[in-house]
């Protein structure tokens, strides 16, 4: 299996170079926002507010982790199901969100506002404490009243991760299992 | 009749509650491992092996094996020739919760109202199920399940006429509109009959069974056996990116209902069917 490795923020040409199916190492700077920190976003977009980061080529992680163990960098920190933040996303792409991190399909408006722009990475849901081992720092950027779903900048090193949907339309959750039906000839 | 401290409880459930989110079931790993041995399909054969290290890594670093650490339901099973004394025992119940997701470093996931939204900061409250039981023991099982898995349950007030062949195609297509959003590869706890709100409570109790347990009545165990190989033939697979492995096991609970009824619903479970108990 073609293995990539990414860093993040990445030029527009390496996110469009991404295929669904190619397994991905990321490296660089991500951004934790889930549900409400989205909801947020979007109403501060609404009000002409600035966002708590600058979203031309960022990354944003859909993940809420669990507090850190004394000493520790990051609690358990995987990926939440990503069709929730499905109605905010394509106003994010618009104005240069360029990765989601997450974990289950996209809608297909999401899709289509990623083409040419974005591309959609799958992290391994439940895998919160193997995921942990990437994080190298965690900062609380905004929001901390929202908890688990305060945005976090996070430095990750080498997280491994699956281009699910890319920036022409491939998708794996679609694909994926098709191919796998082929082969198993049902 | 026993004196039993509400302190004992408290103490009981933080215990449970930290142990259920770090360490699977041996039933339930094993399950898990099974399948990464099984599969045949190389990129989902690579995604169950990055979920066993994930349970490596969670035995290894102290840290709980998925971040939603979930909301926590408390089943207790009460011996009726128990007294318990010097508080509370709902109170004693939450207070184990709050003190167990506070020590054990798990997530607080839970909001104090569903629209208005304010976490409570301490994931209570749980939810309490308690059944009366002869004797004086008391045994507490703490079962944390996240939302990835949880909004995808369902439940259907199915007619008598629509049978077996009815349930059947009702549970397929809840897994198969689920696709890869429970965090497959699944474990699915299935309720047939009571009434609606019974149905619910029978098929998430299914979940505490042994992953790949059999129902005792040989005619669910059969039912059983054809709903895993069906939902694994839709070709799903792990984080629904395509495989063989779609569900580790289904278990399906039954119980009396009415003449016009045939409810059913389905308890979908990630692959980390977590719980922990203890007998006091």
């Amino acid at each position: 299996m073609e293995e990539i490795r990414l860093s993040v923020p990445a030029a527009r040409e390496e996110i469009l170079a991404l295929r669904a199916g190619q397994r991905v190492l990321l490296s660089g700077t991500v951004y934790t926002a889930r549900d409400a920190a989205h909801r947020r976003m979007l109403e501060a977009l609404g009000r002409g507010e600035p966002l708590p980061f600058e979203l031309e080529g960022a990354a944003i992680y859909y993940c809420g982790p669990a507090p850190a163990l004394p000493g520790g960098v990051i609690g358990a920190a995987g990926p939440t199901t990503s069709y929730r933040m499905d109605a905010y996303a394509p106003a994010l792409i618009e104005r240069g969100l360029a990765l989601m991190i997450g974990k289950g399909p996209r809608r297909p408006e999401v899709l289509e506002a990623m083409r040419g722009r974005a591309a959609y990475l799958a992290a391994a849901g439940g895998a919160g404490a193997l995921l942990a081992g990437c994080v190298l720092e965690c900062e609380v950027i905004a929001w901390p009243e929202l908890g688990p779903e305060a945005v976090r900048r996070l430095t990750v090193r080498d997280m491994p991760l699956i281009a699910a949907c890319d920036a022409h339309g491939g998708d794996l959750y679609a694909s994926g299992p098709a191919e796998y039906l082929r082969s198993a000839g049902r | 009749m026993r004196e039993l401290p509400a302190g004992a409880i408290t103490g009981c459930v933080a215990r449970l509650c930290i142990e259920a989110n770090r360490r699977l079931p041996a039933d339930a790993e094993r399950a898990l491992r099974g399948a990464a041995e099984a599969e045949p399909w190389p990129a989902a054969r690579a995604i169950l092996s990055d979920l066993c290290r994930n349970l490596d890594a969670a035995a290894e670093t102290g840290l709980p094996i998925c971040q939603d650490t979930g909301l926590a339901t408390v089943f207790v099973e009460l011996g009726q020739d128990v007294h318990i004394s010097g508080g509370d025992f709902y109170s004693a119940v939450q207070e184990g919760v709050r003190r167990g997701y506070s020590a054990g470093c798990l997530r607080k996931s839970v909001v104090s109202d569903p629209l208005r939204r304010v976490n409570t900061g301490d994931n209570t409250p749980a939810a309490v199920e308690v059944r009366i039981v002869p004797g004086e023991r008391v045994k507490i099982t703490v079962s944390p399940k996240g939302a990835g898995s949880e909004n995808m349950c369902r439940v259907k007030m199915l007619t008598p006429a629509e049978g077996e062949e009815g349930v059947m195609a009702f549970v397929l297509d809840t897994l198969r509109s689920a696709g890869g959003n429970p965090c497959p590869p699944v474990v699915a706890g299935v309720g047939i009959g009571g009434g609606f709100d019974t149905v619910a409570r029978l098929a998430r109790r299914a979940l505490l069974r042994p992953v790949g347990s059999e129902n005792p009545d040989a005619y669910y165990a059969g039912l059983e056996r054809r709903l895993l190989e069906e939902i694994n033939a839709l070709g799903t697979g792990p984080q629904g990116l395509g495989g063989a492995t779609t569900a580790l096991g289904v278990m399906v609970e039954a119980a009396p209902t009415h003449i016009a009824m045939l409810p059913c619903a389905v308890c979908i479970c990630c692959h980390a069917d977590r719980h922990a108990a203890e007998v006091l």
